[in-house]
């Protein structure tokens, strides 16, 4: 009875006085959890606009100093009803928005829309072995930029500058070949429903390889100067940490996931595409520098997924069949009653398209799963009790994507 | 006129002193980020054009810091409304003015002597530099705390409040490091510590304070760049994280907590320079030599005297010469080296600043302190 009174009244004077500006009227008078006397504590905005979050979403903070109680992520800045669009548009024309649930790594978000509604339509078979190996292609250079932005800018976030510019500078070589395979650079619209949308360019592959050869020596040059550095590990080792069943419970994806010691990749675990063909490791946290499940280890899995997918990638370019790159498919789609759902393995986790049609040229309901949602769930968890600095370093851990969280 | 020399020789050192920290000032934000962007593989700031004779000159982007100061003076200023806003102005001016006062007790030169006057270059000879030094520099927390205070942000709160505890707990190591080298050298006047710098010990190897102290060149330098508040520890900064104690400021109040910092690096490696890298001592460059010159007469003056066994004559004038520009030189190196550093370290976190500060250089100060006055009490 007393505690939940305690509780509505804690809320209601943080919510109270979150317009206050002054540091000293703005501070909510709350009373901390072990019922002790009014204790001045300060609620801290970090958010929508604040160069940690990378994208608008609103950490509200309550802390007593340096020391945070109380962490509420608040979503929804970012959100651009694009499942709502896809019950407007056609089919082939909702193929574009999937490039902006997640900007950062397009072309696996292309991916789960073209394979769910292939499974819709019966086309899994019919798409030519060349344009899943295209596909390939393209989601493993994806998957290494966006690694490149996440662990580029968690190092930025600890403080160290470069790292993250030397990132970006590979970041652009990837670019380029993404303008040259699909003439964008950012929301690329590459795939289709059956297939994709053009070939390699001429001399794609060479470039592609004489890059490899050039990046993956730079891992070890990113990891010399940035995460063997002994600031960088005090600063991540035992922060935050996840364990096993913590991060199953909380519905972590992706590398997140991984780092807690769960060997769990859709490209394994519920294979698609020619993954199955394809020669990869799937790094698990191991608590390279504290425990396993710690931020270093969210970190370090991504590091070492790079060089799964540099692997990959030479693989697929040396392996990839000759033939056509689209399956025949009718311009106007009106698939029957039916529902299916497709997951992806994408930079950030499962990414599962779920969609219900209806017989109409537009679906009834589509549904995106994502990664960043649950990433952003279980900072109210890990939040209470770091220090602010923490936080920031924490949050990038997760690499969450402000678009893909909100969609 | 004659009454007034002692004056214009005081206005000139002023003037060189404001010249060597202003005039730093501004190349080292322009180096700061060129230099950046060439770690990070940029080209960096080049943009910056003047139009002369109808040729464009871009020099490098050194005009940055002129349009830079430009757009800081045009810019509006604003306060926020809960601000207090006689502290949140006069914020910048604390932070700003020992950040300059403390370039006064560093020499920049040795003694010249004009027409039969022993002239100082250094702006101030007490007896007491370093501590003055010391007690300018606490100073400089205000500033900082003020801003952070006045600004009403919460963020600013923060970064004011980080500031204070950082930069107070790291004075005290800082001063403890030096306090080894008041024991070797015997005062606490920066100027006959450079004398004394002069020295060599063995016959080639320099006495300077890095030499005789490593340790507490370590601890100085790490304290330095703290009280600094760079990275790695520009915990009231942290770009990422508060934004800083300065994030309410706009236009050139904003602009001079940004000069204070680079001021502040040039009085580190000022402080630096003269405590440990021997001030303007040119290696075997010494006053007071006998050299043989090529008619075979024995001349009593300024020179290099190596420990290989050669010498050559430079007279006083020339001497000093190369005095000054060894000073400059170390200088502007021991900045550079610091703007190395802001670019290749991480952030550590508040309380392993303090953890570093108190546990760690405390006890490592007081130990080589100990150490020292033993060994300087057996010798």
């Amino acid at each position: 009875m007393s505690t939940s009174a305690n509780t509505s009244t804690k809320q209601g004077t943080i919510s109270g006085s979150s317009t206050g500006s002054g540091s000293s009227t703005g501070a909510s008078r709350a009373e901390n959890s072990a019922g002790t006397p009014r204790e001045e504590h300060m609620l801290l905005n970090m958010g929508p606009q604040h160069p940690s979050t990378h994208g608008v979403i609103n950490l509200r903070v309550e802390s007593d100093g340096e020391m945070i109680l109380r962490v509420t992520p608040e979503v929804g800045y970012l959100h651009r009803s694009i499942e709502k669009i896809a019950e407007k548009v056609s089919y082939n024309g909702f193929m574009p928005y999937t490039d902006r649930v997640d900007y950062v790594a397009a072309m696996t978000a292309n991916e789960g829309y073209a394979m769910v509604m292939e499974r819709i339509l019966g086309l899994v078979d019919e798409v030519p072995r060349r344009a899943y190996y295209l596909r390939v292609i393209a989601s493993e250079l994806c998957r290494i930029a966006s690694h490149h932005v996440a662990t580029g800018t968690m190092v930025m976030d600890v403080g160290a500058y470069s790292p993250f510019l030397w990132w970006l500078r590979e970041r652009e070589a990837i670019n380029d070949f993404m303008e040259a395979l699909c003439g964008a650079r950012l929301t690329y619209n590459y795939m289709r429903i059956g297939g994709v949308m053009a070939d390699l360019p001429p001399g794609f592959d060479r470039r592609v390889i004489r890059w490899l050869d050039h990046f993956e020596p730079s891992i070890d040059e990113f990891n010399r100067a940035a995460s063997e550095n002994k600031i960088y590990i005090e600063r991540l080792a035992h922060l935050g940490v996840v364990d096993r069943d913590m991060a199953i419970a909380w519905g972590l994806a992706g590398p997140n996931l991984r780092a807690s010691g769960v060997d769990f990749d859709v490209r394994k675990n519920i294979p698609y595409s020619v993954y199955p063909e394809l020669e990869f490791d799937v790094p698990v946290g191991r608590g390279w520098c504290g425990e396993v499940g710690d931020s270093y280890d969210r970190y370090y899995v991504r590091i070492l997924e790079m060089k799964e997918s540099c692997r990959i990638l030479r693989q697929a370019l040396e392996g990839i069949p000759e033939g056509d790159t689209m399956a025949k498919v009718s311009r106007k789609l009106k698939p029957e009653r039916d529902e299916a759902y497709a997951p992806v393995e994408s930079a950030r986790g499962e990414m599962g398209y779920y969609v219900v049609t209806d017989g109409e040229e537009n679906a009834y309901r589509l549904k995106v799963r994502t990664g960043s949602f649950t990433a952003t769930q279980i900072m109210q968890a890990l939040g209470a009790g770091v220090l602010i600095a923490d936080l920031v370093a924490l949050f990038a851990s997760f690499d969450v994507v402000a678009p893909e969280l909100d969609r | 006129m004659e009454a007034y020399t002692p004056y214009l020789w005081d206005l000139g050192r002023i003037a060189f002193m404001f010249a060597i920290c202003l005039g730093l000032a501004g190349p080292l934000t322009w180096a700061e980020r060129r230099q950046s962007a060439m770690i990070q593989d940029r080209i960096g700031p080049n943009r910056a054009a003047l139009t002369l004779f109808g040729r464009e000159i871009r020099a490098f982007g050194l005009f940055h810091p002129i349009a830079d100061v430009i757009k800081l003076i045009t810019k509006e200023d604003t306060i926020n409304i809960h601000a207090d806003r006689f502290l949140y102005n006069v914020a910048p001016f604390i932070a700003l003015f020992p950040a300059l006062m403390t370039f006064a007790v560093v020499p920049f030169g040795p003694d010249i002597t004009v027409g039969g006057e022993v002239h100082r270059l250094q702006v101030a000879r007490m007896d007491a530099g370093i501590l003055v030094v010391f007690a300018i520099s606490s100073i400089a927390v205000f500033g900082v705390t003020l801003a952070g205070y006045a600004s009403a942000s919460k963020f600013a709160l923060l970064g004011g409040l980080r500031a204070s505890a950082q930069m107070i707990s790291y004075e005290v190591t800082m001063g403890l490091s030096v306090l080894g080298l008041v024991l070797i050298f015997g005062t606490l006047e920066p100027s006959a510590m450079v004398v004394a710098q002069g020295e060599l010990i063995g016959g080639w190897l320099p006495r300077w304070g890095v030499f005789v102290q490593p340790l507490s060149f370590i601890i100085f330098f790490t304290a330095a760049i703290a009280e600094n508040k760079r990275i790695p520890f520009d915990m009231a900064e942290g770009e990422s994280e508060i934004v800083g104690y300065f994030v309410e400021y706009s236009g050139m109040k904003f602009g001079m907590f940004f000069m204070a910092e680079y001021i502040e690096i040039t009085v580190v490696a000022g402080l630096l320079t003269t405590l440990f890298f021997g001030g303007w001592q040119v290696p075997y460059l010494m006053d007071g030599v006998e050299f043989v010159n090529a008619a075979g007469t024995t001349i009593v003056g300024t020179g290099f005297h190596f420990p290989w066994g050669g010498q050559l004559y430079t007279g006083e004038w020339v001497g000093a010469g190369l005095r000054v520009g060894a000073f400059l030189f170390k200088l502007i190196f021991l900045c550079w080296l610091q703007l190395m550093l802001r670019w290749t370290l991480p952030r550590f976190r508040y309380d392993q600043v303090m953890t570093l500060g108190w546990r760690r250089l405390l006890p490592l100060s007081l130990a080589n302190l100990v150490l020292t006055a033993a060994v300087v009490l057996l010798i």
